[in-house]
């Protein structure tokens, strides 16, 4: 059996946080991801980053990645695992792990789980045609293997997600033939709607898909309006010749591992689904398991990485480690996730919290 | 054309290119790109048939997650094709209905 003193699963902005500094701070440190590289959401995203400017406001995903990345490689102490899943923690600490085909177990003295989020799906008719996609499916597809979903895609959701995506979409050369909204409002940034209306994309805010169809593949989609009760309109149906159907209907915490593990989770739509309980230091109900980003309810990679430099933190001092001001520093931390947190933006993760009970958990 | 030719941020190196084998017909690759990126590159969408009622079915999460991409790689069934990578010569099949493991034969597979 292999050992370490923290073990981090997950390498997105969350989990790479997390491991340089706990592996900063002198602990050892495994940190485990599924992908060929480290990076998580961030190595897709080619725009430029909102946030503060604390947290690289500015710069694009998929250069923070890459920076996170290599810092992470060049760190003694810090070992990573590429092509790494881990499939379950158990009582006396150990994790089991399936790297590149084989089964290993590692015994971790620590654990922090910073396995981001999926993707939620939406009910119509046909929805399970080849050609209906998750938006992350689109941009790993596009971004990552330049291969483009299709030609003509009708966008479901005008959060950040699914504007930048549609933006993503016409920068890769194909045509975006309309973003649909259920909400009466844009949910995204007024920035991101700017940019994809000024490329000629009209959105329909108040629409759902009715349904899809094609006999073995999206050919079109129909939609239609809803009134103020959420109810649909008849008579109001529009078509649209499409061959992609693209999701962007929010993501839901990645948290199969958090179950497993016997954390007490509760369930909070404002942060996603199911989260877990934990403390203010991010310690879920297992003493010595952290969480930390997406995976403890969906916001941003901002907060994911400070979130992360806080488990990080907490960990290493667990076993140690701990800076000399350590009250210092985390009260630091706590204090940029509550700018991030501040404002009109951040009011459903305000109340998502709020709703978890203060100080999150009975821990 | 599916294939991304030109794009003003990103650049992509992809591997030598490949042949493989879709239901016995031959397709071209790039080594070390997803089995689901090369064949939807090459038109094909429909992945499997679903266990129950027979219906086509294409990836959905592209990341390993959702298994709606399973197929049958070298014999080998319930293969998600998304983060599998293409090598030279492979042999992929729709896959319908359950996969059957007994269906691998000695030898083939991994
Ligand atoms: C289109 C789009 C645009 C965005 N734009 C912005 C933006 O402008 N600003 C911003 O702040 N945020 C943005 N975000 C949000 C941001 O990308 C996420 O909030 C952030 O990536 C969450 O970080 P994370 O580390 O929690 O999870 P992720 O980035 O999802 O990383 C999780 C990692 O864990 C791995 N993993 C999961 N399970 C396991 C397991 N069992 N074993 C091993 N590894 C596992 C995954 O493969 C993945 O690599 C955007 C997101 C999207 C999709």
């Amino acid at each position: 059996m292999k050992q370490t003193g923290i073990a981090v699963i997950g390498g997105g902005p969350a989990g790479l946080s997390a491991a340089l500094e706990a592996a900063r701070l002198g602990a050892r440190v495994t940190l485990i991801d599924s992908e060929d590289r480290p990076g998580g959401q961030l190595v897709k995203q080619t725009h430029k980053f909102f946030g503060s400017r604390k947290q690289q406001a500015g710069v694009r995903g998929i250069d923070i990645a890459a920076r996170l990345a290599r810092e992470a490689v060049s760190l003694p102490g810090l070992e990573v695992w590429s092509r790494a899943t881990v499939l379950g923690y158990y009582d006396d600490r150990v994790l089991a792990v399936e790297r590149g085909g084989e089964f290993v177990k590692l015994r971790a003295e620590r654990a922090i789980v910073a396995t981001g989020a999926s993707e939620k799906v939406l009910a119509f008719p046909n929805n399970d045609l080849p050609g209906v996609y998750g938006a992350g499916a689109v941009q790993t597809l596009m971004n990552l293997h330049g291969v483009k979903p299709g030609k003509n895609v009708l966008m479901v959701g005008a959060g950040n997600i699914g504007l930048i995506v549609s933006y993503q979409l016409r920068q890769a050369g194909v045509n975006v033939k309309a973003i649909v909204e259920a909400a009466p409002r844009i949910g995204g940034y007024l920035v991101h709607a700017a940019k994809v209306r000024r490329a000629g994309i009209r959105i329909y805010t108040g629409h759902t898909v009715k349904r899809a169809y094609g006999r073995d593949g999206v050919e079109g989609a129909v939609i239609w309006r809803l009134d103020r009760n959420w109810e649909p309109v008849p008579g109001t149906e529009k078509d649209f010749e499409v061959d992609v159907i693209c999701l962007a209907v929010g993501l839901s915490p990645l948290a199969d591992l958090l179950w497993q593990a016997g954390c007490r989770m509760r369930y909070i739509p404002e942060l996603g689904g199911h989260v877990p309980e934990r403390g203010r230091d991010l310690e879920t109900s297992i003493p010595g398991l952290y969480v930390a980003g997406d995976v403890a309810g969906v916001e941003e990679a901002s907060s994911a990485m400070v979130e992360g430099r806080l488990a990080g933190l907490m960990a290493a001092a667990g076993l140690g480690y701990a800076p000399a001001d350590l009250v210092a520093v985390k009260e630091e931390l706590h204090n940029q996730l509550a700018a991030l947190r501040s404002g009109p933006t951040g009011v459903k993760i305000r109340q998502g919290l709020a709703q978890l009970g203060e100080p999150y958990n009975a821990n | 054309m599916l294939r991304i030719q030109e794009h003003p941020i990103l650049r992509f190196q992809k591997g030598r290119p490949v042949r493989f084998y879709f239901d016995g017909k031959e397709l071209e690759g790039y080594e070390g790109e997803p089995i689901a990126a090369a064949l939807h590159a090459a038109g094909v969408k429909v992945l499997r048939e679903s266990a129950r009622f027979y219906r086509p079915r294409g990836f959905y999460c592209a990341i390993g997650n959702c298994s709606s991409c399973l197929m049958i790689v070298d014999g080998e069934p319930n293969v998600r094709v998304c983060t599998e990578k293409l090598r030279e010569g492979v042999r992929v099949q729709t896959q319908r209905g359950k996969g059957d493991l007994r269906q691998i034969k000695a030898g083939e597979g991994n």
